[in-house]
């Protein structure tokens, strides 16, 4: 081969080359799993295929820390650098939606036909988010402690109903098999009251806010079944079955494992861990049912496209590219939530007929409920949190619900209804 | 009047000397807190918190939190991010502040008493209450860098430092010392012969060591605990500082061994730092009363 030959064959290749790099359309992406290995992993995996099989977009992948990812989403928007494509957690969206920091997606819905309802953000009738896992709560219990306590094993299917449930915290607290009946874990502050805690006033027959038109929670927060909730949670703390709003952080990891706690109102997220530490006899129960059915909250983090991407054909693509059950059970294996589909519950360790967590499928196809869809969720959710601590301190329950009320109706009003 | 004897001169010493130990375990405590946590695995450190054990070093300690720490994060780059953006913010700082704090004092001009009164009210400012206005602005501020003219400084190192450089506090440190100094110093080189520059650069600044080192280490420890200001302008790993990295520790399960062995680490510049300057420091503090 000539010196001309080998030019011209490697002006070829290289301007072959060029122009594929030329072709490829650059895409940014934000995630909030910055500082978890398995999570990290797993995202640049699935960026990582994408990029490679996709000869028209190119993902650059940006992670946050999840605790500062919101801040970072907001300040973005307002400086007018949001990415293409974002994460956002589930009871967000709407905010973000009516913020306009986020477009509807255009994805083939047909893909998310057989997803978990808490895995699929909608708002104003238009899809926006789609989850590749979704998280759940249940009653942490040892099968040990029921038998002690002689108490039936409550089921999806016919699940302890209040009085069943404080009859069960009553055995608990008069035997000396641990410190508290309950850990509902108040010590972990933020999000996890209105996700864990809304459920029971759900049940109850309440609400934060009422959902008939998302413009008002009078009646919904401080009705007659909200004020029966309230006196409800109430006597979980003065009647000393449950640790207060002081909780030692370090109990609230580690107290059900230590035996200090008889049951434990725990995420999924959890239960790897505690099995790993050795309760062998693990159940996970469902929630009691106050009157209105047995309730679980829904929704986490989901991926969306923000309202300012000027490539949303690509970043809809790469979202339809990530919904593949392989990448969900990857995952649900990784990380330990639900995968979104049955198939690729299937496909996992945990979830699959006879893994050890296959209930939590079930719970949440079932029992799952989605926190209000609504922009206001925000304010209210902190609203709630602060009243559920009050009443839990003892603060008045119909005053301290009422005063939440008009707190959540008056930021309605500042914002005209959130187009609702 | 009682008469002071050995004894009770003893006695009070001991008293003292019990007092001061106190307070210093009580400051002391955190520290020993976070140093012996870091080598413990978090189901340990977890259960040690309920007990004197957390102080001690027992149990199964390892190096582990360390390795993980710095597997889970690139803490190489947020400490490399926030030496670099402290360091060149304390020196463009204690530069253009004291440059500022010698004009308002020693040279004669329409308005400075206004001006260093309006500099001074900033100090009532929360910083929270200017994030937006600032954020919104640098993002849409010019720069010319190797690329040519770029518009917006988010992500970028500048936009982390230029807005410290000028402080209020600082300038009023200044001020203050510059104040106290002996003013036929200055009147004396000024016969001589010598101009404004000289006297700053040789007469002033050298005889501004306590006030040189107090602004250092205020304003170093400003800088080094940033947090707000570069979670909104910096959205890139390779710019984040350690403030904002310390968020990589808090997943839903926080591990807890990890962030003790991160924050000990990030300590150690901040230590370094005020023990090479503490003797200059504590000086400034006797002689004009001003601390952190």
């Amino acid at each position: 081969m000539n010196l001309k030959t080998t030019l011209a064959g490697a002006l070829v290749v290289s301007t072959s080359w060029a122009s594929m790099a030329v072709a490829q359309t650059d895409l940014t992406m934000w995630y909030h799993g910055g500082g978890n290995e398995v999570e990290s992993a797993l995202i640049n995996q699935i960026v990582s295929d994408f990029n490679a099989t996709n000869a028209d977009y190119n993902v650059n992948l940006e992670s946050f820390p999840q605790g500062s990812y919101n801040d970072s989403i907001v300040a973005a928007a307002l400086a007018g650098d949001l990415p293409d494509i974002i994460d956002v957690d589930g009871p967000v969206m709407p905010n973000w939606a009516w913020a306009n920091y986020m477009q509807p997606l255009s994805i083939d819905e047909t893909i998310i036909a057989d997803f978990l309802p808490g895995t699929i953000g909608r708002w104003n009738g238009e899809l926006y988010s789609v989850g590749l896992w979704d998280a759940a709560v249940s009653l942490y219990a040892r099968q040990s402690t029921l038998d002690a306590l002689g108490l039936r094993t409550p089921t999806l299917d016919n699940p302890w109903t209040g009085d069943e449930f404080m009859a069960a915290l009553d055995a608990a607290k008069a035997s000396d098999i641990c410190e508290y009946a309950f850990d509902p874990g108040m010590a972990w502050t933020g999000e996890w009251y209105p996700y864990a805690f809304s459920p029971f006033l759900q049940s109850f027959g309440g609400d934060i806010v009422d959902r008939s038109t998302y413009k008002t929670a009078e009646g919904a927060l401080n009705g007659d079944e909200a004020l029966e909730f309230g006196a409800w949670w109430q006597s979980l703390f003065a009647g000393g079955y449950a640790p207060g709003t002081s909780q030692d952080p370090s109990d609230r990891d580690t107290g059900f494992i230590d035996g200090k706690y008889c049951f434990s109102w725990n995420g999924n997220w959890a239960a790897v861990a505690t099995l790993d530490a050795g309760v062998d006899d693990l159940l996970f129960l469902p929630a009691p049912d106050f009157g209105k059915g047995s309730v679980i909250g829904a929704g986490s983090w989901q991926f969306g496209i923000s309202a300012t991407s000027e490539h949303a054909e690509g970043a809809n693509a790469f979202i339809e590219f990530a919904l593949q059950d392989k990448y969900l059970a990857a995952f649900s294996d990784g990380i330990g939530l639900i995968p979104s589909t049955m198939a690729a519950a299937a496909m996992t360790k945990n979830y699959a007929e006879n893994g050890p967590l296959n209930v939590y499928f079930a719970l949440s196809s079932e029992q799952a409920l989605v926190r209000p869809v609504s922009p206001g969720y925000v304010v209210a959710a902190k609203v709630f949190e602060k009243a559920l601590a009050d009443i839990a301190n003892g603060a008045d329950v119909a005053d301290t619900l009422d005063a939440a009320v008009d707190e959540i109706n008056t930021d309605f009003e500042r914002n005209g209804g959130y187009g609702h | 009047m009682a008469a002071i004897t050995p004894d009770n001169h003893r006695l009070r010493l001991i008293v003292r000397y019990t007092i001061l130990t106190l307070i210093a375990l009580i400051f002391v405590f955190p520290l020993v807190f976070m140093v012996m946590s870091s080598f413990k695995p978090d189901l340990q450190l977890l259960r040690d918190t309920s007990s004197f054990r957390a102080f001690l070093p027992v149990g199964d300690l390892s190096l582990d939190n360390y390795r993980d720490a710095f597997t889970r994060a690139p803490v190489a780059t947020f400490i490399f991010n926030s030496v670099f953006v402290t360091g060149l913010t304390v020196l463009l700082s204690l530069l253009f502040c004291s440059l500022a704090a010698f004009s308002f004092v020693f040279l004669n001009w329409t308005g400075r008493e206004v001006l260093l009164s309006i500099v001074l009210a900033t100090l009532i400012i929360p910083f929270e209450t200017i994030a937006i206005p600032l954020l919104l602005l640098v993002s849409q501020l010019p720069w010319i860098g190797w690329e040519g003219l770029e518009l917006g400084w988010l992500n970028t190192y500048r936009v982390q430092i230029i807005p410290w450089i000028a402080d209020g506090l600082t300038i009023f440190l200044f001020v203050q010392f510059f104040k106290d100094l002996p003013r036929d110093l200055i009147e004396a080189s000024r016969v001589e012969g010598a101009s404004w520059w000289q006297i700053y650069r040789r007469v002033v600044m050298p005889l501004s060591g306590p006030v040189i080192a107090t602004a250092a280490i205020l304003k170093f420890l400003v800088m080094y605990n940033q947090y707000l200001w570069p979670l909104i302008v910096v959205q890139q790993e390779t710019y984040r500082p350690v403030m904002v990295g310390l968020g990589y520790y808090f997943q839903l399960n926080p591990a807890w061994g990890e962030i003790m062995a991160y924050l000990t680490v990030i300590t150690v510049p901040v230590l370094a730092f005020y023990l090479v300057l503490q003797r200059a420091f504590i000086a400034s503090i006797a002689s004009t009363g001003v601390k952190g």
